[in-house]
């Protein structure tokens, strides 16, 4: 894997005397869908918060290791991290709309970064939405409250929020286990529509999802990056009888 | 035991009942065959609407397995490979249904002298053989067994490349019938070695990911 966007070197993850995360290293190839599965508490959400930093905020984080992005420390004392987030742009597990009007929730990035210009911001908010599948369902109506907004509609309009600012990269955490099939269907659409532009890093724990979606799995359990390889490997033949045992439904 | 694994299980009990008709079809042929027994001949061939009956079960089994459950991996390789034997099952089942409609066909036994030239006992004993391998080598999951099909196999194919030049040799025009049928029935036999053959390679898939068909080296 050449073409890489992402690497984590040798990282340990402590919440306290918690060993989170084990000595993982790993590459995200740009331009990819990457799926990281595994069974609760194995570690894949906080790893998948290690590439923007968001662990920072918990008190008893504490990390070692390297994060490198096109090979600049991540960690690094010099590093801005509202740089970071700029670059790498994150969808949670519930839709989390600001109770702004739909324009102002795209706009939001935009302005708290100190643009003005109307226009831009104007037409930055249209290709976001475009980009995020939604700008035909909401076009005429950008003033509307965006919690008046269905649920998969607001997971498309915080994609299209993430997208306003342009990163490179786009953090999922299980972005469609709030969403009916419907939204699901179109949230998965636009993932793979959006991964010629974007790099994206998804956490499911939807085995379906991860077969559907991803070019490249990792499979986490109790803290250790058990296998990593391109997805249709991973579900058709896994190395190791655990990631086999685990995609077959044979542990939980 | 996770409901998949319950339906994994089934439908391998399944195949297996699959793989032990087929075989009672194929010994009833051998019978039917050596001893010119006609009732034996009839019975095979009615046991072949049981035969179609639980093919199309397991069709059935496996369509549902992957449309309800989407297996992947070793179970999803399983449940493929399971859909493949049952259809090769069921051609080895119709080899046998059409060497008794040859002996149901005639009104006196296949001459003995031609019987002897085409070696038509020795590929029946290959063909037992070769479908014993692939049960056992089913039953516990066991590859080496299924490699031992594929000399099984090249045996068969030298005795069929025979098979016509015999049948020339023992010509003439009263039995003709018969040694038509004779070597339509070593064709059938060399045929069912090649069905044999395909499920031994698709059990070695199942088990070990590795696809031999089409390959040289197994």
């Amino acid at each position: 894997m050449d073409n890489h966007i992402l690497e984590s070197k040798s990282v340990n993850v402590y919440y306290d005397d918690m060993h989170a995360l084990k000595n993982i290293s790993m590459k995200v190839e740009a331009n990819s869908v990457t799926a990281l599965i595994g069974p609760s508490g194995c570690g894949k959400s906080t790893f998948l918060r290690v590439f923007n930093r968001m662990n920072d905020y918990i008190e008893a984080f504490r990390m070692d290791g390297e994060v490198l992005m096109e090979g600049k420390n991540i960690y690094h004392k010099k590093m801005q991290v509202d740089e970071l987030r700029k670059s790498i742009g994150m969808v949670f597990q519930k839709p989390n709309p600001f109770p702004k009007s739909i324009f102002e929730n795209v706009a939001y990035g935009l302005k708290i970064q100190g643009i003005k210009d109307k226009e831009f911001i104007q037409n930055r908010v249209e290709k976001s939405l475009q980009q995020a599948a939604l700008w035909d369902e909401v076009k005429s109506d950008l003033n509307k409250s965006a919690l008046a907004l269905s649920g998969g509609q607001q997971q498309r309009l915080c994609i299209a929020r993430a997208l306003a600012v342009e990163p490179r990269v786009l953090l999922m955490d299980e972005p469609t286990s709030a969403l009916d099939p419907i939204s699901t269907a179109k949230v998965e659409e636009l993932i793979n529509e959006l991964k010629q532009n974007y790099t994206i890093v998804i956490v499911t724990h939807n085995m379906q999802q991860a077969s559907r979606l991803s070019d490249y799995t990792a499979f986490f359990y109790m803290g250790d990056l058990i296998e990593f390889g391109k997805t249709e490997e991973i579900f058709r033949n896994p190395k190791v009888e655990r990631t086999q045992n685990y995609i077959t439904g044979r542990f939980g | 035991m996770t409901q998949l694994e319950q339906e994994l299980k089934d439908l391998r009990i399944e195949l297996l009942n699959m793989f032990i008709a087929v075989n009672k079809q194929l010994l009833k042929t051998e019978k039917a065959f050596f001893d010119f027994d006609k009732d034996i001949a009839y019975e095979v061939y009615n046991a072949e609407k049981r035969i179609n009956a639980l093919e199309l079960k397991i069709d059935r089994d496996c369509e549902n397995i992957l449309a309800l459950y989407s297996p992947v991996a070793v179970d999803l390789r399983f449940v493929l490979s399971v859909y493949k034997i049952n259809h090769e099952l069921e051609r080895i089942a119709d080899i046998a249904e059409g060497i008794c409609k040859y002996i149901n066909g005639l009104s006196k036994p296949f001459p003995s002298k031609a019987v002897e030239d085409v070696r038509i006992a020795e590929m029946f004993i290959q063909c037992k053989s070769m479908m014993e391998d692939v049960i056992v080598a089913f039953e516990n999951e066991d590859t080496s067994t299924a490699r031992k099909v594929f000399k099984k196999d090249e045996f068969l194919n030298e005795i069929n490349e025979g098979g016509s030049a015999n049948i020339i040799k023992n010509y003439n025009e009263q039995d003709a019938k018969s040694l038509f049928f004779l070597l339509s029935c070593v064709r059938k036999l060399e045929r069912a070695g090649d069905l044999n053959k395909n499920i031994a390679e698709e059990l070695i898939f199942s088990i070990e990911s590795k696809v031999v068909k089409h390959q040289k080296k197994k």
